[in-house]
């Protein structure tokens, strides 16, 4: 059967024209509309550029040996570093992790798997207003429910504050990627005579294992940079502290108090921390993605 | 008959308040291939998960009457629905390899779950189990590669030798061949005449040729009612029942 692109003979005045395929102006509105995307696009990364390079400019310059292997001098003399605070970042999220992806893995797993019915939707429901309390909030809670009756700042009490931060990230990210396994894969490791803890276990997760750390990657890196519910948790230290039921320094925090200070050379200190977290963010971000492109 | 291996009695299946299969009794005899036919939506699938206890996965699903594999009913009670599915493969209409998992895992899955880890005695099942799945020569270089690079018919044969593999003395199969090209279709079909002597097979088709081609009894599914069961030639040749008629015609469905 021939098919025509002419418009029928039978379509009439402006149908005639709009079904025309000689359209220049639609062409060009099209160029148009492109470029200005295009303009928006960039704009949105300009931000982002700029933060590096001024980052960069303004710390990279102060950064040096000692600046990752002293703690901090008293004000008045020059020299030292922030050894206690990337000691106690490392550590702070460490202790977070151990605790936040195992417990955010298991929720995202119920969720997905077993979480069909009521109880699964308040808990979803419970888990997406969590993503979106303040961290500072957060931070206040862990306050009220440690520091105060503890009587003291603790590394503790900050790492249970950014591993409640964790938590429900990792949980959605497990939920999301876990319900993109095509239920017949389920059924097939049910029919092969797996009882279904085995199947969640052994077939789904281990096929979303790439996915999954990829987002427990970036709730790491997320956390790492978190100030506002450390302030009054971890608080901070001038010292290097192992102790974890004493306050401890985190990069974050440190780097607010230099930048506040009356002091030339804090303010040069601060600059040579935020590049490296920002360093470190990026690494693990870039990492990530590595890991992710090779497994494709 | 003589000496069914699976037998149903009055089976019935719900969804929900939907029931889908209406009392259907049916058997089968050792080493023949059993072919469920009729129109969409008549309940072949269901019936069919209903023989090794796979419908009740699905939520507010619900069966009634029994299901004998070797005279013992695997509704009975105190019986484990887990322990069934060792004894009975199935394959899906869609190819289902486990993903992240290597062609050798995928087949040695099964065994290993039953607590076999002895490398040669996988190894050796593995290659059996391919073997009969006709798929060795293909993969034998790529036993390391993931299951999910393999074509689609080669993922399908795949998913056979999985279920092989645990030795099952009946393999269900949804239209296994319904996602694959006419080549990959006739590998499998001739497959399966093959394995006729290691198990019993029972599989939906919704292609009525590969039914009459392979199979030896053949039974006519209408509205969740088993409406004829016979041997196959005389189903398509003498039919008894005016609707099985009217369906191998092309009357309908
Ligand atoms: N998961 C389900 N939930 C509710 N109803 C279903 C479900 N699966 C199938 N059904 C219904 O059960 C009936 C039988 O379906 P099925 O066994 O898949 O038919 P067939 O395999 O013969 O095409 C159909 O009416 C279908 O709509
Ligand atoms: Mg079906």
């Amino acid at each position: 059967m021939e098919v025509s692109l002419q418009p029928a003979a039978h379509t009439t005045g402006r149908l005639r024209d709009r079904l025309s395929f000689r359209d220049f102006g639609r062409k060009w509105k099209n160029r148009g509309m492109r470029l200005l995307l295009l303009v928006m696009a960039i704009a949105a990364i300009a931000p982002l550029l700029s933060v590096f390079i001024y980052v960069f400019q303004q710390g990279g310059s102060s950064l040096n040996w000692s600046f990752f292997s002293e703690v901090p001098v008293p004000v008045g003399e020059t020299g030292g570093g922030m050894l206690n605070a990337w000691v106690g970042t490392v550590t702070i999220v460490l202790m977070a992790s151990v605790v936040g992806i195992p417990w955010g893995i298991a929720a995202g797993i119920y969720l997905s798997e077993y979480g069909k019915g009521k109880l699964g939707n308040v808990l979803r429901f419970a888990t997406d207003i969590l993503t979106s309390v303040p961290s500072i909030i957060i931070g206040l809670f862990a306050y009220a429910i440690i520091v105060v009756p503890l009587k003291r700042f603790s590394a503790h009490a900050g790492a249970a504050a950014l591993a409640v931060i964790m938590v429900p990230f990792v949980t959605r990210t497990t939920e999301e990627l876990l319900k993109l396994v095509p239920n017949h894969v389920r059924e097939a490791g049910l029919a092969l005579g797996l009882p279904r803890w085995k199947v969640v276990l052994w077939i789904v997760l281990r096929g979303s294992a790439g996915g999954i750390m990829t987002g427990v990657m970036l709730a790491v890196a997320r956390v790492a940079g978190e100030t506002a519910p450390l302030l009054f948790t971890a608080f901070g230290n001038r010292f290097l502290s192992l102790s974890l039921d004493q306050p401890m320094a985190t990069l974050p925090v440190q780097i607010y108090t230099y930048a506040i200070s009356p002091y030339e050379e804090w303010h040069r200190q601060a600059w040579a921390g935020a590049f490296v977290l920002v360093i470190f963010v990026f690494t693990l971000n870039l990492f990530t993605r590595l890991i992710m492109a090779r497994r494709r | 008959m003589a000496n069914p291996i699976l037998e149903t009695k009055e089976v019935s299946a719900w969804f929900g308040k939907h029931q889908a299969v209406r009392g259907i009794s049916f058997s089968a005899e050792p080493n023949t291939i059993n072919a469920m036919i009729g129109p969409s939506g008549c309940g072949k699938s269901t019936f069919l998960r209903c023989l090794n206890r796979l419908h009740e996965e699905v939520e507010g699903a619900r069966v009634e009457g029994s299901v004998l594999l070797s005279k013992e009913d695997i509704y009975g009670q105190g019986v484990d629905p887990v322990a069934v599915r060792r004894r009975i493969g199935m394959v899906f209409q869609k190819p289902n390899p486990f993903p992240s998992m290597s062609v050798f895992d995928n087949v040695a899955a099964g065994l290993r779950l039953a607590g076999i880890h002895k490398r040669s005695v996988l190894a050796e099942v593995v290659e059996r189990s391919l073997v009969q799945a006709a798929l060795w020569e293909e993969v034998k270089d790529k036993l390391k590669q993931p299951g999910t690079s393999l074509s689609g018919g080669q993922q399908q044969r795949l998913c056979i030798a999985r279920a092989l593999a645990v030795n099952p003395p009946v393999l269900l199969m949804d239209e296994p061949t319904s996602a694959l090209d006419p080549i990959s279709t006739a590998k499998i079909e001739e497959l399966l005449v093959n394995l006729k002597n290691d198990v019993t097979i029972v599989i939906v088709t919704h292609n009525m040729q590969q039914a009459a081609r392979i199979s030896d009894q053949t039974c006519f599914f209408l509205t969740g009612e088993l409406v004829e069961a016979g041997e196959t030639s005389r189903i398509f040749t003498n039919p008894q029942d005016t609707r099985t008629e009217q369906y191998i015609t092309g009357r309908f469905g």
